[in-house]
């Protein structure tokens, strides 16, 4: 993983995002308060411009530069969360020295783990955790039982949707949703969905590399 | 959507322009990041109160800043938390080395935001959580409940203090007094739009009423039909009082405030209407407060909070305040 391919992800992340942002949106203003697609679109946003400041620096660096972007430039939860995510990354042990794709998972493990602190919420609260946490399972197991990297990725993607869709009948005990009681039953989170999204584009844009 | 704007990338900008110029004898506003602090120089020794949140419920809490209240304000875009790169610059600015209180509105965004300032940043300081919103139970299974309009009390009331030369500690410890002492409810007519976003937040019909919404307008207790003021205000009152339980014969603190959209004609005729149920109940209204002071944009709707008083609160209640939004004692 390199540098210029975190920069390609979010441009195909980018289109992604766009082209279900009324449904994202729709699914927030249902048990949120609406603000999500907005802030997710920013933050990429902001990742995207970064390209010339990171596009030569070391990992770490690199890392952490698109950390303190999304921290200050997105706000809200998702801010602290993608900004804690990204900050954990930058402090993976050794990513400069390469980052193959065992270590990409290591990071990412890393990354959830400390979003997960961070939110203090987990599997089964109707938020991105319920993608999250199992796609970052999945990836690990799959390294350890040293399956093919392209099975491994295209389980995490079906792992990222049932995740997501689990959060459809879940009641929300974390974020705005959990003010709502049963009244968020029945309503997919929209944070599930738009990280089920980004997955999705990541593993894709590996398989097809 | 009708707003005065020219466009939703400047909407904050140039409201905070605005009400630096406007207001330039009490605060100065700094920009990337933004932040709000007094116009003058935190006092030696003086703790430094700072708080923060979404922009769209002014004047909290710029309007807060000033003597006897809040050193800083951090505002992040509309409905969205401030970010910690803007507590850490307000920290550095009014930090006069006897430490920072961060005073956070128990909203997730808020908490985390606030959470990692208070990691990254050198030195002394402590936070106090408000969450004083009757409207959602605190269990298990919630977040816990929302920090709403009582910040404005703790604000108050920690301010004087602060001015008084408390410490840090003291600060902290009578800040979680008055959050634990008050209690708010509050009801919606209308929705409210988030520039942005360009449409409203929610739907509610003609006839509806959100009952225990919360100041983004997110959903409450219930949806129910329009009701006479009289009924309105009573089902507020029950609910805070059966969380605060303030005795007969116990005074107590009862701000009426609006949402925004809500003409103060209608808050005082709540006040009216929340003092008959309160005298019914020998509850004696020793301080009182009624108006705009944390609003969710446009959204037609009002709260109460009630906070239970004794001589020390009322002493920090009464003193001096010179903000944009409150003023007296001066």
């Amino acid at each position: 993983m390199s540098v210029d391919f975190l920069i390609e992800t979010a441009k195909k992340i980018q289109v992604v995002i766009n082209d279900n942002s009324s449904e994202i949106e729709k699914l927030d203003q249902e048990i949120g308060d609406g603000d999500h697609i907005f802030n997710i679109q920013r933050g990429i946003k902001l990742v995207i411009e970064l390209e010339p400041t990171i596009k030569d620096l070391i990992m770490s660096k690199a890392l952490n530069q698109i950390a303190m972007k999304v921290l200050s430039g997105i706000g809200g939860s998702s801010g602290a969360l993608f900004g804690t995510l990204f900050m954990t990354m930058a402090k993976g042990d050794a990513i400069d020295e390469g980052v193959d794709y065992k270590k990409a998972i290591e990071i990412f493990a890393e990354g959830v783990e400390a979003v997960k602190q961070r939110g203090k919420a987990d599997v089964g609260e109707k938020t991105m955790m319920d993608v999250l946490i199992p796609v970052s399972n999945c990836l690990k197991k799959g390294v350890e039982d040293d399956k093919d990297l392209k099975e491994i990725l295209k389980e995490a993607i079906e792992i990222a949707e049932k995740g997501m869709f689990s959060t459809k009948d879940l009641l929300a005990t974390k974020g705005r949703a959990s003010f709502l009681g049963e009244r968020a039953k029945g309503h997919i989170d929209p944070g599930a969905r738009s990280s089920q999204l980004m997955i999705k584009t990541v593993c894709e844009s590996v398989i097809n590399s | 959507m009708k707003k005065f704007m020219n466009s939703a990338d400047d909407f904050l900008k140039e409201s905070l322009q605005g009400f630096g110029a406007a207001h330039q004898d009490i605060v100065s506003c700094h920009y990337d990041p933004n932040f709000i602090t007094r116009a003058t120089p935190t006092k030696e020794g003086k703790v430094a109160l700072i708080s923060g949140g979404g922009s769209g419920h002014e004047p909290m809490h710029g309007g807060l800043v000033g003597h006897g209240m809040l050193d800083a304000a951090c505002p992040g875009f509309v409905f969205s938390s401030p970010t910690p790169d803007q507590m850490l610059a307000a920290a550095e600015k009014v930090d006069s080395g006897a430490g920072v209180l961060f005073i956070v509105k128990n909203y997730s965004g808020d908490v985390m935001n606030f959470q990692m300032a208070a990691e990254m940043m050198q030195g002394p300081n402590e936070s106090v959580l408000t969450n004083d919103d009757v409207a959602v139970e605190d269990s298990s299974f919630t977040t816990g409940r929302r920090g709403v309009a009582a910040t404005v009390v703790v604000e108050k009331i920690v301010g004087s203090l602060a001015e008084h030369g408390g410490s840090l500690h003291e600060c902290k410890a009578l800040g979680d007094k008055v959050n634990k002492n008050s209690g708010s409810m509050g009801v919606a007519f209308s929705s409210c739009t988030v520039p942005a976003a360009g449409k409203p937040n929610f739907d509610i019909g003609d006839d509806e009423m959100e009952f225990g919404v919360g100041i983004h307008g997110e959903p409450g207790r219930r949806r129910d039909k329009m009701k006479s003021a009289q009924e309105i205000t009573n089902e507020l009152l029950e609910a805070i009082n059966e969380d605060l339980k303030p005795e007969a014969n116990e005074e107590i603190l009862l701000f009426v405030n609006g949402m925004g959209g809500t003409p103060l004609t209608e808050l005082y005729l709540i006040y009216d209407n929340a003092k008959n149920m309160l005298d019914k109940k020998n509850i004696k209204i020793s301080r009182s407060l009624v108006g705009n002071y944390c609003t969710s944009l446009e959204m037609q709707g009002a709260s109460i909070t009630l906070t239970k008083l004794d001589e020390e609160l009322v002493k920090h209640w009464d003193s001096s305040v010179h903000t944009a939004a409150m003023r007296w004692g001066v």
